[in-house]
């Protein structure tokens, strides 16, 4: 074994059943992922990705062995995926997108372009099934949530928060800021897989013309 | 086939859940008390994952279709059948047009109502469990509500009884460490494993919140979302515990300090409001 290896990992408990695989940032939580996806352990029953950990769900105890490897593992680049990415056709039409642009000290033109000039890559599911949290592989803005959460979201709501960007794949209350709007359809239960967006899918947004 | 004729609080169609989506942000859910759905399941001879009637606060009544075998499980209730009071936790044979109602609980929340053969509603995701908190799988039973009742494949079992566990004042179930433990002061740790909680009133299928001292942290950084299990507990920012329940959210952007092991997660499933709860560190 090489010695000039470092702990960079952290495996932290979780109850009887589970531990969390605490990574480095969201792209070696990405290429963890990547990683235990091909040594397809059988103690390993589940992977759930949070921003920069991955929940690991167990049928048995880890092997102290692998347990050691998936710390201080240097794990391969991600493949490339980007032939992949899956396109979104959005109208900027979204009731904050002036307000949020003027708060940045931005125009609409300036923030719609930072939305669609870069790809974003899911990093984690939650809020609602579908509900993709995607991450800005190139520049990043820092956008406060609403003080007051709307009530009712409509479907297909294109929204910014935080750093984050996502869709909205089912009407509900929520929090971001609303900066578009698209049609297409994220979350089918009758589809094989059900979620357009999994984590380390990555997504291209471009700009519908009204 | 089962003709829902009158519901209480709230009556759900529940079997184990969907576990394998979380990570595309789909609860598990599935019956709140897995205990109690195994119980009725086994009392009529079903496999032990197949889908019952989960009945908050009892009020249900129902009217069977045709002749079947009917178990009630879960918290301590009683039965009416035909308006004559019957036992629960045994199985019970009713004819075509029989009326039953479950009565509320007396103490608990939740029973099971299984029916030999299984609910046989259209299972979404592998799951005829409903779930709340995302709209999927079956909605909460109406009056006029009719559900199909599958074929069994397994042998009746004798009579049998499996009595309901007689209730534990306070709670007392067991803790161990979660990932974030360490974000806790030692104070807070020693606090929440020794304090009586009281059960809010905040309480439903996706967890339950705990009143008490409010417990203070160490690391104040915010805590990027991370998964979440059943029986996790996490503190929000007033301090004070929620308890997850089967139909948690898949992530969640708080510490957890530590996690109740699944059997004991059936009996936070079963605490009203203002029950108390004591939290023992198992290992720490």
């Amino acid at each position: 074994m090489p010695h000039d290896q470092v702990v960079t990992r952290r495996l932290l408990p979780y109850g009887e059943s589970a531990r969390l695989l605490e990574c480095q940032d969201l792209d070696d939580s990405q290429r963890m992922a990547q990683w235990l996806s091909v040594q397809r352990r059988p103690e390993i029953a589940g992977v759930v990705p949070g921003a920069r950990t991955l929940l690991l769900r167990l049928t048995a105890p880890l092997p102290a062995e692998l347990a050691r490897t998936m710390i201080t593992i240097e794990p391969e680049p991600l493949r490339a995926r980007a032939a992949e990415a899956v396109t979104i056709d959005v109208r900027y039409d979204g009731a904050d997108l002036a307000e949020v642009a003027d708060g940045l000290g931005l125009s609409t033109e300036e923030l719609i372009t930072h939305h669609t000039g870069q790809q974003w890559v899911v990093a984690f599911c939650g809020f609602a099934p579908g509900f993709g949290y995607l991450a800005p592989t190139g520049p990043e803005l820092r956008v406060p949530r609403r003080s007051t959460p709307r009530t009712r979201v409509p479907a297909g709501a294109v929204a910014i928060a935080d750093n984050w960007s996502a869709i909205y794949p089912t009407a509900s209350p929520g929090g971001w800021q609303l900066i578009g709007s698209t049609d297409v359809r994220l979350f089918d239960v009758t589809a094989d897989p059900p979620a357009l967006l999994s984590p380390g899918t990555r997504v291209q947004f471009r700009r519908l013309t009204p | 086939m089962i003709i829902v004729e009158r519901t209480g609080p709230l009556a759900l169609i529940e079997d184990l859940g969907r576990a394998g989506y979380e990570d595309l942000g789909v609860s598990p859910s599935g019956a709140a008390d897995r205990s109690g759905l195994r119980t009725a399941n086994r009392l009529v001879g079903n496999p032990e994952d197949v889908a019952a009637i989960e009945i908050l606060l009892g009020g249900l009544l129902v009217a069977a279709g045709r002749p079947m075998w009917i178990a009630v499980a879960g918290a301590p209730t009683t039965l009416s059948i035909n308006d004559r009071p019957d036992a629960s936790h045994q199985p019970v044979y009713l004819r075509a047009g029989d009326r039953l109602e479950v009565q509320a609980p007396r103490n608990g929340l939740r029973n099971y109502l299984a029916v030999r053969g299984g609910i046989e509603v259209p299972a979404v995701l592998g799951s005829r469990s409903a779930d709340l908190l995302a709209g999927l799988g079956p909605a909460a039973l109406r009056p006029g509500d009719q559900l199909p009742v599958g074929r069994s494949t397994l042998p009746q079992p004798g009579i049998d009884v499996l009595p309901a566990r007689p209730a534990e004042r306070p709670l007392r179930v067991r803790l161990l460490p979660g990932p974030r433990t360490d974000w806790f002061t030692d104070a807070a740790l020693d606090s929440l494993g020794t304090q009586l909680w009281r059960v809010g009133s905040d309480v439903d299928r996706t967890g339950v919140r705990l009143d008490g001292e409010p417990l203070r942290r160490r690391i104040t950084d915010e805590l990027p979302s991370e998964g979440l299990v059943r029986g996790a507990v996490q503190v929000p920012p007033s301090g004070l515990p929620i308890v997850f329940g089967s139909n948690h959210p898949v992530t969640g952007g708080y510490p957890v300090i530590g996690v109740v092991p699944d059997a004991d997660c059936d009996r936070v499933a079963q605490l009203r409001p203002g029950d108390g709860l004591r939290l023992r560190w198992s290992e720490r």
